[in-house]
Parts: C-alpha cells; structure tokens; sequence
C-alpha cells in the first residue's frame, strides 16, 4: 500500500513573528523556516508502518515556493521514498491544497493520505478534511493512534473531554496530533541519502487547478497588547491583589 | 441572510459552545437558526429552542447521527444548507472536525477560529499561535465559518421560544464507524467555560506532584489546565493541554504554575482577564504577559497560597 504525506514549510515554530508596519502581513524575510511540527509527526508515522510492513511506499508532497524542496528532503530523510513538488509562488490557501492534493492522489492512488492536523502559521486546520470531502474518503482526524488491518484503519482521536476510537474502510484520511509520536532526529548518513531520492516538480496547470485564493486578507494587525504586570513579594501580597486590586477571588 | 448554527451537544446536553456561536451569528445579522443532529437528542432541541436569539431548530434524529461521525454529520449539514448564507460550527474538536468539509462540498473556503465580526464578510481571526490578527473577507456565496468561543460572550440559554422543526435524516455513509469513547471523569468545572483555571507545568515534576494544584483549584472553584510539556511528561492528561493546539480559554482569573510561558502555551491563555505567574525563574516569558507575578518554589508557594484564600 502507498502512503502520501504532504508536507508544509513554515515559520519554524521558536520564532517570534513581527507584524509589518504597513499592515500586509507578518515579516517572514529572513525568517527560519522548517517543516510544520504535525507534518513531522505524520511522516514519522508514515515511516513507522512502513517499517512495521503494513506500507510499500511513503511519498511526500509540498505545494508551494521552490524552496519546499528542502521540506520534502527533510521528509526523504525521515524515511519519505521519494517527493513531488507542487510549485507555485501564488498564495495557497486550504481549499486550493486540498484540490491540487486531491489531483495528485488521483494521478499516484494511495491507499492512506496522512497529513498534520494544523499548519502553526495559517492555524487553518481544513486540509485533511477539505481534501477527505473532495475524495468522499473517510476521515479520522487528531489521531492519537493509527493500526492498519484488512483494509480497515482504526484510529483513536484526541476530543474534547478525552479519546474516541473509530474505525475508516480504506482509502481514508487520517490527520495527526501531537501525541501520535515522536518524530526521529534525522542524522547526517540519511540526510546525504535523501539527497539522492526522487523528487518531481509539478505545476498547478499541469494538474488542471486554479490555486487562486477565495479569502482577501484585507489587513494584518498586532494583537492588543497586554498592559505591563508588577512582580509580588510574597503569597500575602498576591492575595492582597487579587482580593483588592483585580478583585477576582 | 439566515445563518445556520450547527449545534454542540452530547445528545442529552446542549453545551455551552453553541451559545458562543449562536451569539456570533447574532453579530452577522439576520434570522439564527440551529441544526441538532444527533440520536434521542429532542432534549437537546428543546434546549437550542430556548436559547436567546434563536428563531428555529431543526432537529435530524437518527441513529447514524448519534456519535457525531463526520461523514455523516457533514452529509447531513448539507442536506439542509441551501438557503443559508452562513454556516457557523463552534471551533470544538467536533466542529473543526466537521466544518471544513462541509466547505470543500460546496467548494468555498473555511474561515478559521473567527474572534470579531465585521460585517456579514468580513471577519477577524488570529493566525500565527496568535501573533497577528487577520482582518479576512469572503467573497463566497456561503461562508463556512468555525466560532472561537473565548472571542464572543454567549448568548442567554433562556427566554428563547423558537419552533423545533423535524428534518430527515440522511443515510448512514458506511464509509467509518465508532468503536468507543473514553471520557475523563471530572468534577471540576469545564475547561473552556471555567471563570478561573489553574495549570501546571513541568516545573510540577510528576504526575503525583501535580495533585499539589488540586486544593488550590477546589479552592477557587477552578478547572485544572497543563502546559504541552506537562502533558507530554504524562503529569497530566491530554484534554487539559492549554494552547495553539489545545484548548483555547479566556476565564477571569488563570493560575500558571511552575509554566515558562511558551509562544504556544500563550496562544492559548493571553486573553485570561487576570494572569497570575508562579514561577521559580524570574526571567521565565510567562511574566511577560502576568498581571501579577510571583517568583518562588511552588512546593512552597502553591500551599501557602491555598491556605491564605
């Protein structure tokens, strides 16, 4: 069976984004990027099955820049067997991602699609639903846990109040949460592998879809800032505040 | 314009969630009605019925409605969709779960987490672990939309008097099927509509060291929270993660104990109306958005804390 993972670049997650003064963005010049943590997640786990047998081939995707190509290395050095690039300097939102995925898993026929449950940057989470619609798969999503049997994935889903378990008739989707698993530090030695891993560039033309976006950000703007707080002696002067001054308690 | 809220419920209770929502579709304008899907769930009607603001319920009972299966859930969100202009989910594991789905079915995008509303197209929503707002218009002719709760005070669950109308049920789509629930029991109060929180973090040390939080919690009538990395360490359980990728909370008053204040824990808890910090290092960032700050070893503060309210 063959697993696609698509994988997203964005701010890495220890920065610190600055708003632009003009208002049109956040400031991401300059800026380190590295592979959503969730999609990290998704490729460690696409690896593990296939380490387990369950899984022939783990191909990773990336729509965007041309600079993704070193996000699908990173996932070819976790364990992907080879990337496609999907490059397009047009702003991508989720429901465009999710129709250029679904034209490439019509065009490459997995069994499984496993892909993070949110981007840190446009905080969406849509695509691995979007895509799940398009396709009128199944779909599990923050998946906690993911056993694959008889062409049947049973997935346990982390939900408000505690775990559910369901079971999906393949092909599903599956989108991951943080506790799925611990992505591996990749070393060097696979680091120099992937390098020699396929990686195709496709366009959206090529696949037949227009990527053009269907939100107009109209301004991005600084959170209200929260005023400055004092620093208290003792526990009887938190008290104090908090009884007097806040009036919370 | 009618918007339609989907309700969020448990097929016995309406939760409060859909009275946050219901409270945004009253920004938007027009006639709010709500959709309950669920199985024996004309209790849950009757509820959404008295819900302020609310000029109609339908109610689709089935048995393939009762688990909140997605496929089904969705299949039955657009059976009734047309006519609407919106379509508003609370942002709930269940509604994020749902809504973009039905979104990609009518092929327009998904407005994410929305805090403020503009005008019928024009939203605010937080991007960025909530670093940056972003001001979004749509030009779609339906806007599929999920509510932060923390971003609108919810509507009166009383005083309402709307028609709870039958509507069919779709078919089961055979495509996935619910095997179990396993729900944490607590008594404490819930920890998205909790008016105080208190959390820990891995400066708690173990999950028997986090039992220090609970007479303080019991104390000020508080739900108890945790940081991704106490929650990683296994000191306390998942649904208490507070954060970019847990809960989202904004309660009166929120206790972080032994919490550096991560970019991503913040996210989560930055629009508490009062934050107190405890916390042994003084230059931790969680004192960066503390209201008050206290630096010092919670195993001795923590007690002494309980004991002084």
């Amino acid at each position: 069976m063959k697993v696609l993972v698509p994988v997203k670049r964005v701010v890495d997650y220890n920065v610190k984004v600055r708003v632009k003064s003009d208002q049109t963005g956040v400031d991401i010049a300059n800026v380190k990027m590295s592979m959503n943590p969730f999609d990290e997640i998704a490729v460690e786990e696409a690896t593990r099955l296939k380490e387990k047998g369950a899984v022939a081939e783990v191909v990773a995707v990336s729509c965007g820049v041309a600079q993704c190509q070193e996000t699908l290395r990173t996932a070819m050095a976790i364990g992907a067997d080879r990337g496609v690039l999907v490059q397009t300097d047009a702003e991508l939102q989720p429901l465009a991602v999710a129709k250029l995925l679904k034209a490439l898993v019509d065009k490459e026929q997995p069994q499984l699609v496993i892909l993070g449950k949110q981007a840190i940057d446009d905080d969406a989470n849509q695509t691995g639903q979007m895509l799940a619609a398009l396709l009128d798969w199944p779909q599990a999503t923050f998946a906690s846990k993911v056993e694959l049997a008889d062409g049947k994935a049973t997935v346990t889903r982390e939900v408000d109040g505690g775990l559910e378990t369901l079971t999906l008739k393949l092909p599903a989707i599956i989108t991951t949460d943080l506790r799925l698993n611990e992505p591996r530090y990749v070393t060097l030695p696979n680091i120099m592998k992937a390098k020699k891993k396929p990686l195709d560039t496709v366009t959206p033309e090529e696949l037949g879809v227009d990527p053009a976006p269907r939100l107009k950000t109209l301004k991005v703007s600084e959170p209200p800032a929260r005023k400055a707080g004092i620093k208290v002696a003792d526990v009887a002067a938190l008290v104090d505040k908090l009884k007097n001054e806040a009036k919370v308690v | 314009m009618t918007t339609l809220v989907i309700a969020e419920h448990d097929n016995a209770q309406l939760k409060g969630a859909t009275l946050n929502a219901v409270a945004a579709a009253a920004k938007i304008g027009g006639d709010v009605h709500v959709l309950v899907a669920g199985a024996n769930a004309r209790a849950v009607a009757d509820q959404a019925a008295q819900a302020a603001g609310v000029a109609k319920v339908l109610l689709a009972d089935a048995p393939q409605l009762a688990d909140g299966l997605a496929e089904n859930v969705a299949a039955q969100v657009l059976a009734v969709a047309s006519g609407y202009s919106h379509i508003l989910f609370p942002a709930t594991a269940s509604g994020k779960n749902v809504a973009p789905r039905v979104a990609a079915k009518l092929d327009v995008a998904q407005i994410s987490d929305i805090i403020g509303v503009e005008s019928a197209d024009t939203f605010q929503r937080p991007i960025y672990a909530g670093n940056a707002i972003a001001t979004v218009q749509s030009a779609d002719p339906v806007k599929v939309i999920t509510v932060r709760t923390t971003g609108f005070d919810a509507v009166a669950a009383q005083g309402g008097s709307a028609a709870v109308e039958d509507v069919a049920a779709v078919a089961d789509s055979g495509l996935s099927s619910f095997v179990g629930r396993e729900v944490a029991k607590s008594d404490r109060p819930e920890l998205a509509g909790a008016r105080v929180v208190v959390s820990g973090g891995r400066g708690l040390g173990s999950a028997e060291n986090f039992k220090i939080l609970d007479p303080l919690a019991d104390k000020l009538g508080a739900a108890l929270g945790a940081s991704r990395a106490a929650v990683d360490a296994g000191y306390a359980p998942n649904d208490w993660q507070v954060g970019q990728t847990g809960k989202i909370v904004a309660p009166q008053l929120y206790v972080a104990v032994g919490i550096s204040g991560a970019i991503q824990h913040l996210a989560g808890m930055k629009d508490s109306k009062v934050i107190v910090a405890i916390n042994k290092d003084a230059e931790a960032p969680i004192f960066g958005v503390a209201d008050y700050g206290l630096v010092g070893d919670l195993f001795q503060v923590v007690p002494e804390l309980t004991s002084a309210l």
